[in-house]
């Protein structure tokens, strides 16, 4: 048994995700490589080396991989998968994006976003946003999996082991990058911070957003929102946490202004302790909150911002 | 140049399904059906690139039971032209359904397919980019804007760390996202209209295709249940309890 991971990366940092990936691919047994597949990700293929567990390091350095676009990415891992039982990445938009395209082309079903490995060709994932658990087991000789990164612990660091340089293979179609629109801040990254503070659209307007924004910076959190606070323009749509936003699991979620749908729910349900605040006593998200606070947002939250701070 | 949207009948957004007491499957009987959001938004993108005179016509396709038919039906009302049925009432894994995908393009010749990012019900995300591989296209997943300028499209998704455009030629694949567009109601006499729009109805055998699962559902049971919480008088005893109780703060 051999399995690759394939690295999230920037070219400059390697993505914790890719340590969670490691280690649902520890469950499944054999060998374990990486790939990482960038322009100029140099200490990228460095920090993966050190990853525990991991027995090799393939480093495809071209242009066409320095945004990852699913055509290169397609052209890299194919020319490779021949050595491989299975093929893991994070279940990221990038891992989203081009891990399909290369199920596709070798037959198999792939097996998207698993929460739990129980055999090498038995896995759990979330269906329905995550009101049910399927336990699936795959026909397919290899398999191709989307890994959720808040369910696998992150593998730790070892001694480093051999980088080797591999093909870049060639691009399956003709995408161009034309550009991108980051969303830039300091807080800690949404998808794996120890504590969340996401607002909804009782908090009305962008402008308001300061105020969860200012109680995410006392305690160090990373902001999130709802579909409904994105679609209503006042936070970018990287903020979006649910079904079919981002999944995160903190220590602790603060829902402020969040009615609690279940599309949102499947995003956060897994945190370790969650607070709501709410006016709605009725609202939903109570039945899921450890803590629940029966009040207007407005007054209640730069109360609780001072008291943290007091 | 022609558009081919596949569309997917799906359990309704609104419902919370629940688990079957023998953990077969999820209990879907007497569940409110519709078609999958973000299909809707794919439909209505389709249908505004032919109203800016970008199209000629507009292929809606579902593979499923007959009763898909009424999934078609409403994308015929928004305005699609014609539909196809591909029907079986075996489970749809999303290979099965993208090499079907690929030989009704083959059939039909469309220059753009425009799909949902997502089924809301197996949450899969693959089947765009697997049509796309098929055929050897390039994908553009998770739109947000999409451009049309001939036969160069510019793409605008929504990606993990924020936005991200890409350009690429016709033929090409594109999944939608939420921000995509928000999609029309049918009017009543468009639903009367769509009545009259052909839909020709087919098997997988008829492309040759051979759909068996490749996943064996071993079991489904439900997530765990969180134990249920409390609710703090105010503010003061949030604050201890996340300290003292807690101890996350
Ligand atoms: C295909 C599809 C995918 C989706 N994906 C996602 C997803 O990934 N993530 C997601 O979040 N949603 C998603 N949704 C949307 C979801 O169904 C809900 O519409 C959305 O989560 C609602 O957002 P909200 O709770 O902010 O807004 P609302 O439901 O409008 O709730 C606002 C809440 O704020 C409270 N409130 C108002 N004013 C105050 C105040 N002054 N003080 C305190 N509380 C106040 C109200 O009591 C209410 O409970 C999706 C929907 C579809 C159809
Ligand atoms: N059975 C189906 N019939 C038609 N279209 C489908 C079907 N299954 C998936 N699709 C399309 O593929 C998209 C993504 O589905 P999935 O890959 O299953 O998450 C959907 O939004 C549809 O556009």
């Amino acid at each position: 048994m051999s399995v690759l991971v394939i690295a999230e990366h920037d070219n400059a940092h390697l993505n914790d995700a890719t340590r969670a990936a490691v280690t649902a691919a520890k469950a499944l047994g054999g060998d374990i490589h990486i790939l990482v597949a960038g322009h100029n990700a140099g200490a990228v293929a460095q920090g993966a080396a050190q990853i525990d567990g991991v027995a090799k390091v393939l480093h495809a350095d071209s242009e066409a991989l320095d945004k990852r676009l699913a055509e290169a990415m397609e052209g890299v891992v194919l020319s490779l998968a021949e050595g491989y039982d299975a093929l893991l990445t994070p279940a990221s938009t990038s891992g989203k994006n081009f891990m399909p395209r290369i199920a596709a082309k070798l037959d198999v079903m792939q097996i998207s976003d698993i929460i739990a490995v129980e055999a090498p060709d038995t896995f759990v994932r979330p269906v329905y946003a995550g009101n049910a658990l399927q336990t699936v087991k795959s026909s397919d000789a290899k398999k191709v999996i989307t890994v959720r990164p808040t369910t696998f612990e992150k593998a730790g660091d070892q001694g480093a082991c051999a980088i080797e340089t591999v093909d870049a293979g060639t691009p399956a179609a003709a995408s161009r990058f034309v550009g991108e629109e980051l969303s830039k801040s300091d807080r800690p990254e949404l998808a794996s911070a120890k504590i969340v503070v996401s607002g909804g659209r009782g908090v009305g307007s962008a402008e308001n957003f300061a105020i969860i924004e200012s109680l995410a910076d006392t305690i160090g959190a990373a902001v999130g929102a709802s579909r409904a606070a994105v679609d209503a323009g006042y936070v970018p749509n990287d903020y979006q946490v649910g079904q079919t936003g981002k999944v995160v699991a903190p220590d602790l979620y603060i829902a402020i202004g969040i009615s609690g749908a279940i599309q949102h729910l499947a995003g956060m349900k897994d945190s370790k302790v969650i607070v709501a605040i709410n006016k709605d006593e009725e609202a939903p998200i109570f039945s899921v909150a450890d803590y629940g606070l029966v009040a207007d947002l407005f007054t209640a939250v730069p109360e609780f911002e001072a008291a943290l701070k007091g | 140049m022609k558009i081919l949207v596949p569309v997917k009948r799906v359990v309704d957004y609104n419902v919370k399904v629940r688990v079957k007491p023998d953990q077969s499957d999820v209990d879907l009987a007497n569940v409110k059906m519709s078609m999958n959001p973000f299909c809707e938004i794919a439909v209505e993108e389709a249908i505004r690139l032919k109203e800016k005179g970008l199209a000629e016509e507009i292929i809606t396709v579902s593979i499923g039971p007959a009763q898909a038919q009424e999934t078609l039906r409403t994308a015929l009302a928004m305005g699609a032209d014609r539909g196809i049925l591909v029907q079986t009432d075996q489970t749809t894994e999303p290979l099965a359904v993208a090499k079907i995908l690929a030989k009704v393009v083959e059939a039909e010749g469309p220059s753009l397919v425009i799909l949902g990012k997502q089924a809301i019900d197996d949450d899969a995300n693959q089947t765009g980019q697997m049509l796309a591989a098929l055929l050897g296209w390039p994908q553009a997943t998770f739109a947000s804007e999409v451009k049309l300028d001939g036969e160069a499209l510019e793409v605008t998704r929504e990606i993990d760390g924020g936005l991200q455009t890409l350009a690429m030629s016709l033929p090409a694949i594109v999944t939608t996202d939420l921000r995509l567009n928000e999609p029309r109601y049918a009017s009543l006499p468009n639903i009367m209209k769509a009545k009259k729009k052909p839909i020709d109805t087919k098997t997988p055998d008829d492309f040759g295709e051979d759909i068996t699962p490749r996943l064996q559902v071993l079991k489904v049971s439900e997530p765990a249940k969180r134990e249920a919480g409390i609710k703090v008088e105010n503010v003061t005893q949030l604050v201890d309890k996340l300290k003292n109780e807690a101890g996350v703060l």
